[in-house]
């Protein structure tokens, strides 16, 4: 009970900050520089004045945080990468040097490659097959909703969820793991899934898959019924097939969409972690750049400088992504 | 669309479809939550798809040691029941580990030297000698149980107690709400000022705020924990508190909701804010009067998306709010288990399923503004 009220006491404290910040800069402006009532030539330079400084009221703490969280970290992560493991002594760049003759490295690096090839690529097709499927039935929307509703669930949680079905018992116990129970009906042999090198990355993966789907699906579903019915009805006047008309007339039509599907899920791809560290925490050769990095932050008292480093490839993989984004605001900008 | 009104072949074939796929999506929850309300002896050796029929336990017990054992007639008796769960039907039974099963229920069974073993189906059992039973230890009795299916809150009771969910369920509020609330207010203003303020710069701050929602989080850890060191040290607090995260949370935040706001705001139209200028209003009155009533469903979206990242959240709580007991969130918990209940899924799933009842309800209460906010982030 004393958590609660000190808990509520606290946000209390934090939010009216926010608003006392907000409202008391800017009454504090209108007092400062008057433009209700004076002399003309008074109002309008105080209007002048306010109109200068305002925004940047606005933005204020906005740009503050956004330096403080996002900005500035970015540069002292490069500049970090360059120093020792405390961050103090200039090392040059032996920490890339180990970085590119490490193992652990290449094993992280190749098994990212593999999320980013598999996890986009089977979120977005099941997505798409779902959403065009559920458009036409019934109850789309109740399977919609039930198919979308993992993405409510915390990367932690679906991670129990996914090793209670990966669940394995040696011996000739009964197999309370799902996976392994149907392989045990068909006959066939029980496995420990999540320590088969290789093969495992795939059932760590299913679980991203399984909780992205929902959101490829939203999205495309929306983009779907944005296809102007004339193409579609002219498609059926000329005899094609729904195969057909599927792969030729309306894909083409989202295809932006799908690209922004893809981008979007590469991304949460690269920065993917809770999974498997709730899962294998790197261990039977399932190691990804972010667990490595979350891993080298704080192994051993923490090693900043090739923390910083494995953080520096995550960055550099997701720069033609923000470069792309970018333009797309831009263009977007000027046709407003 | 293109679905016909006749009931064709390939129609069925896509409601077959559609139900296997939501069945396999909503089967691994579903699972987690019967597990959650199993009796923890019957979830341990039976999978959760059979929780409604009677499950089959082979079970070894001890019977009570020679000590207890009374005269009867020329019979040296122990007697005692093998049963806790009064429900359980025993079936079989049997003295050697080589036949478990050897005798029915009820059955008189010799063993050596004239001695004899006898289970009732309720339990009871009854080991009779002709001489006196000699040693310290018990005999060894194997069984095979019909146990009911058996329900329980027994798991729920115990996480939220003893293995500290409940206190955990707090801290993720005490998180959750002010990261929530305080990125909405930074982020309106400046997505208006962004939208309908003229100023330098403005298209640079636009450009930059859409590179920054996807500079991956990973970039800014070490920095920051060395500056929230820092800043601990110099007011001589600890680098791990609710206002670090809470501003924490509302940086890594602020790129989308800024992103989300600005461009719904910049929709509305022009016509309603410049009348409004005209008629002498201040930026902070049009802000507060009109822009923000008008952007609810903007904002409500992002609440619903940043509520659901925050609670949902274990990196930034593992990094900014560490892993000491009373400071650890629900994730941070479930994490913890994880590793030390490994096997326990009686705990696990039970703790998972407080983990995530939160935002399902979230989710499924408030899913068209979910929807909206996706496609105003991302369709364009």
């Amino acid at each position: 009970m004393a958590q609660l009220a000190s808990a509520l006491v606290t946000m209390l404290l934090g939010v009216l900050g926010c608003a006392v910040y907000f409202y008391g800069s800017n009454i504090l402006l209108d007092k400062v520089f008057p433009t209700k009532s004076g002399p003309a030539q008074k109002v309008a330079r105080n209007l002048r004045i306010s109109n200068t400084i305002r925004p940047w009221l606005f933005l204020g703490p906005a740009v503050l945080l956004l330096t403080f969280y996002l900005f500035y970290p970015v540069i002292d992560s490069i500049r970090l990468s360059f120093f020792d493991r405390s961050g103090d002594e200039f090392v040059g760049i032996s920490n890339y040097v180990w970085l590119f003759g490490s193992d652990e490295f290449f094993e992280s690096f190749r098994n990212n490659m593999l999320w980013l090839i598999v996890v986009p690529t089977a979120a977005t097709f099941f997505g798409l097959v779902i959403a065009t499927m559920t458009d036409r039935i019934w109850w789309g929307n109740i399977a919609k909703s039930l198919i979308f509703m993992p993405m409510a669930i915390s990367f932690i949680g679906a991670s129990v969820i996914w090793k209670f079905i990966y669940d394995f018992r040696s011996g000739g116990d009964a197999q309370i793991g799902l996976l392994n129970a149907v392989v045990v009906f068909f006959g066939g042999e029980p496995q420990n899934w999540i320590t088969i090198p290789f093969w495992n990355n795939f059932f760590l993966m299913i679980i991203l898959i399984w909780i992205q789907t929902g959101f490829a699906m939203v999205i495309l579903s929306a983009a779907l019924r944005g296809i102007p019915d004339e193409t579609i009805e002219a498609a059926v006047l000329d005899g094609a097939n729904g195969v057909q008309i599927f792969f030729k007339i309306m894909v083409p039509q989202i295809w932006g969409t799908i690209a922004v599907v893809w981008t979007t899920i590469t991304i949460l791809v690269l920065k993917v972690f809770d999974i498997v560290l709730a899962m294998t925490n790197g261990q039977w050769d399932t190691q990804v750049l972010a667990n490595q990095m979350f891993d080298w932050m704080f192994r051993g008292g923490g090693d900043f400088g090739r923390g910083a480093v494995v953080a520096i490839v995550i960055m550099v993989l997701v720069i033609p992504i923000m470069i792309w984004n970018i333009k797309r605001a831009n263009a977007e900008m000027e046709g407003r | 669309m293109i679905a016909s009104s006749k009931r064709s072949p390939l129609t069925y074939l896509v409601h077959a479809t559609v139900l296997f796929l939501v069945v396999i999506w909503t089967i691994p929850t579903a699972g987690l939550f019967v597990s959650s309300i199993r009796d923890k002896d019957q979830l341990s050796v039976s999978g959760w798809w059979t929780a409604l029929s009677t499950s089959e336990q082979r079970i070894v017990d001890r019977a009570n040691g020679p000590k207890t054992q009374t005269q009867e007639g020329d019979q040296f008796v122990i007697r005692g029941n093998l049963l806790t769960n009064s429900s359980a039907v025993i079936t079989q039974f049997g003295f050697s580990s080589l036949d478990p099963e050897a005798f029915a229920a009820g059955t008189l069974a010799e063993m050596r030297n004239g001695q004899t073993l006898q289970v009732m189906a309720n339990g009871d059992y009854a080991l009779a000698s002709p001489a006196q039973w000699k040693g310290s230890r018990g005999q060894r009795i194997f069984y095979t149980a019909e146990v009911p299916p058996r329900f329980t809150l027994d798991n729920y009771r115990e996480v939220l107690s003893a293995e500290g969910l409940g206190q955990s369920f707090l801290n993720s509020l005490t998180v959750t709400i002010p990261a929530t609330i305080i990125p909405i207010l930074v982020a309106a203003f400046a997505a208006y000022a962004l939208a309908w303020m003229r100023f330098p710069g403005r298209a640079l701050l636009v450009a930059a705020v859409v590179g920054l929602l996807v500079v991956p989080l990973q970039m800014s850890l070490i920095p920051l924990l060395k500056s929230y060191n820092l800043i601990g040290e110099f007011f001589g607090v600890g680098s791990k508190t609710y206002v670090g995260i809470w501003l924490a949370h509302t940086g890594f935040g602020l790129p989308l909701a800024i992103y989300l706001l600005r461009n719904y705001i910049a929709g509305l139209p022009s016509e309603i804010i410049e009348s409004a200028r005209v008629d002498g209003a201040s930026d902070f009155d049009i802000f507060r009067k009109i822009i923000l009533p008008l952007s609810f469903p903007a904002l409500a979206s992002f609440a619903i998306f940043q509520f659901l990242w925050v609670w949902n959240d274990l990196l930034i709580a593992m990094v900014f709010l560490g892993n000491n007991e009373e400071h650890l969130v629900l994730t941070g918990q479930l994490r913890e288990l994880l590793g030390s209940r490994g096997g326990n899924w009686e705990i696990l799933t039970a703790s998972a399923f407080i983990t995530i009842i939160v935002p399902l309800c979230v989710f499924f209460s408030l899913q068209r503004y979910l929807v909206r906010g996706l496609l105003a982030g991302s369709v364009k």
